[in-house]
Order: C-alpha cells, then structure tokens, then sequence
C-alpha cells in the first residue's frame, strides 16, 4: 500500500500521535477553508495562464476534484486513491491539450495555496508551525508527485499508440487487379516495422488469393543489411504462399546494400518503377492492356 | 499415423492431417512415389494445410518426394503453408529451391492442369 512519508527519520510513539493529531487539524482547516482557498488556487491558475485549453466552467469542476482528491490523499494518508484519480484526470485532459507543465503546475500551486493558509493560521503559534510544515510538506511532496508521474504515464501510453496506428497505416496492403497486390512501403523501415510488414503481407496473401506482390520501395531511401535480408526473407516466404513478388522503386544506394550484402539476385525480381512493375504483373497475370477505340474520356 | 493418398484423375492427393513423426514422412515418401509409378500419375499434391510448424527434416522429405516423383515423370506441388510457418521456414533457410508452391488445394490444381513447364525459381 503506498504511504504518504511524514518524516524521513522513524518517529517515537508520541511524535507519531502528535504528526497524525496535526494532520487531521489540517485537513479540517483545508475542509473548512475549502471555498476561499479554491478560489485562491483558480485565480492563481488563470494568472499563470495554465489550463487556456479549457473554459473557465471545466477549470473549476476539475479543480475542486483536485482540491477534494488531495485533501482526501492528506487526510487517508495513502496514495491508492489519488493514483487513481490521477490516471481518469489524464484521460480527460490529454486529449484537451494539456502539457506536463501546466499539471504539474496547477499541484504545486495547489500546494504553495494551502501551505500559506497553513502558515496564516499557525503564525502566531510559532513553535507549531515548524510542527506543522513537518507533516504537511512531505506529504504535499508524495501528492504532488504522484499526480505528475501518473500524468506522464498516461502521456507514453497515449505517445505509444498513437505510433502504433502510424506504422499501421503506412503500409496498406492493396489490391489493384484480381489476384494482384500492392505494397507501397514509405518512410524508414526498422526491423519491428519490417516484419509488421511481412505479417500483413502474408495475411493478405491468403485473403486476397494472390499471385503476383508488387513491393514498391520508392518512398524508402535507405535500407541497412538486416532490413534488406528481411526483405528477401518476405520474397522467400510468399513464395511458400504460391505467389510471386516484384520489387520496384530501389534507389541506387538500396541497390548497392543490396550487391553488398551478396543477395541472391536469381532469387529477387526487380523492376525500375512501380508503373513497370504493375505492367510485368499483368501480363503475367494474363492481362493485356488496350485503348479503347472510342479514345480518352478524360 | 499414415497419411491418406487420393487419387483424382492423372493427379495424387496427399493430405497431412497433423504433426508427422520421421516415420511417418519417410512412409509417405515412399508411398506415394511407389503410386505414382502405379498410376502413372502426371501430379502430386502435398498438402499441409493442417501443419503449425516444418522443421528440416520434413521440408527435406517434402523436397525428396518433389524430386523423385519427377524423375519418375510427374510434377509436384506442395499447398497450404501457413503464414506463419512460411515465415519460419524461410527465417531458417528452408526455401525448398526448386520446389513448387501455392496457396491451396485449388491453386494447385490449376496448376498442375496446365501443365507449366517447371522453371528453375518456381
């Protein structure tokens, strides 16, 4: 269960009572004072200029989610809570365009509010107030915490689906003609991404029943020696699927890693561009290609 | 566990229905080399369909039963690799050069019905 620290040195029974006696005064004043010192914080807020991607109505209800969550955190004196709660405000805000920055913030603010209020009230008690900062400064600290990291969490879960649907998406695999398949490739290619692409390949292969792959790697610059062995790889295993590949688009520097690497030309069928490729798959295919005589409609 | 050998027309069918002991393929091996002489038969159809994973020594008894079923006159063709055992198998090496392959029973069969003459990157 994750504790809120009170004090980095292990306390004696009677400091431990006076630490939670002072917390519960503090969290009752928090309570108390909840209205004003809200208002405080959001003033704050809107001075800093943090939070403009929301309206003023959404700043408000979730601050004072906020404000309830991290006196509750003060209060239970566990974080199980606030991790939680952290992880559904993410959600909410992430995709509002809210940056690292202004979360983490917004809780520090919160926390230089409520540690002011704290001040006012225990000043005139000055040998309290040290007592006081004691139990309420690490505490605010593990709050404050908490809510960034969970932030930043939520941030690279987003980041890394959002990669995940690019590299779904830069490599369709197309059917241009019965039993004829398209695979445009683009963009760099690593060896995650390499054998995504033969997965999809493979599957389509069956799916689509097809003969004939055109792999088109115009929009590739630059392959090292394990992608281009992978690429062979890809060449090899749809032929096991009954279908044959012609690769277009290879750019001089592509064509040397290739010579490089001592690739079997026999076993790879290249064409110059994707436009000669589809031509040499056609007419494999049996396809022969007329104007019609009634001439260009475009 | 023998595997089933049928007959259709100038052609043989061999179906594997799951994993093949070392006995079992060089069994199969021998059977349907000794039919092909008995039939006369002109094809053969390997199907794997039902396989999740080749190792070397059944792309190795495949690719034997390809090469001595052509000398004694027919052609074969090996359906029904699964992607990923594709993928497996030309990770590790095992192309089976010279060996024909296609995507199912019925591309075989159109295969072997129009009597291609067989080219060295089929």
């Amino acid at each position: 269960m994750a504790m809120i620290q009170t004090d980095a040195q292990p306390q004696t029974k009677p400091t431990q009572e006076k630490t939670a006696k002072l917390l519960r005064e503090l969290v009752a004043h928090l309570r108390q004072n909840r209205t004003q010192l809200r208002e405080e914080w959001l003033r704050r807020i809107f001075q800093a200029q943090l939070l403009t991607a929301m309206t003023r109505e959404e700043t408000f209800a979730e601050a004072t989610s906020v404000y309830d969550s991290y006196v509750e955190a003060l209060e239970t004196r566990t974080l199980e809570a606030l991790q939680a709660y952290a992880q559904k405000l993410s959600e909410r805000i992430i995709p509002r365009g809210v940056e690292t920055n202004e979360v983490v913030g917004i809780v520090l603010l919160l926390r230089d509010v409520l540690a002011r209020s704290l001040f006012a009230k225990y000043q005139t008690e000055g040998h309290l107030l040290n007592d006081v900062l004691d139990a309420y400064e690490p505490a605010a600290n593990s709050i404050a915490i908490t809510v960034a990291v969970g932030f930043v969490r939520e941030r690279e879960r987003v980041i890394r689906e959002q990669q995940e649907a690019i590299r779904e998406l830069s490599t369709p695999v197309l059917q241009v003609r019965e039993r004829l398949l398209i695979l445009p490739i683009i963009g760099l290619i690593d060896p995650q991404r390499a054998r995504q692409l033969t997965e999809q390949l493979l599957r389509g292969i069956r799916a689509n029943r097809a003969k004939l792959v055109v792999i088109d790697i115009t929009g590739v610059a630059a392959m090292d020696a394990s992608v281009a062995n992978h690429l062979v790889l890809t060449v090899e295993s749809a032929r096991l699927l009954g279908a044959k590949v012609i690769v277009t688009g290879l750019s001089p520097e592509i064509a040397q890693t290739l010579v490089n690497i001592g690739v079997d030309l026999g076993k790879m069928n290249t064409v110059g561009d994707l436009q000669g490729g589809i031509e040499e798959a056609e007419r494999l295919l049996g396809y022969t290609v007329v104007l019609s005589s009634e001439g260009a409609q475009a | 566990m023998e595997v089933p050998i049928l007959k259709q027309g100038a052609f043989l069918i061999a179906t594997v229905q799951s994993a093949l002991t070392d006995a079992d393929l060089t069994g199969l091996r021998d059977a349907i080399v000794e039919r092909v002489g008995r039939h006369r038969s002109r094809g053969v159809i390997l199907d794997v369909t039902a396989l999740d994973v080749m190792d070397s020594f059944a792309t190795g008894t495949l690719r034997d039963i390809a090469h001595m079923t052509r000398l004694r006159g027919a052609q074969t063709v090996i359906v029904g690799i699964q992607p990923d055992v594709a993928y497996a198998m030309a990770h590790m090496g095992l192309t089976m050069e010279g060996i024909t392959a296609a995507l199912d029973l019925e591309e075989g069969l159109a295969h072997l019905s129009q009597g291609r003459p067989m080219s060295p990157h089929e």
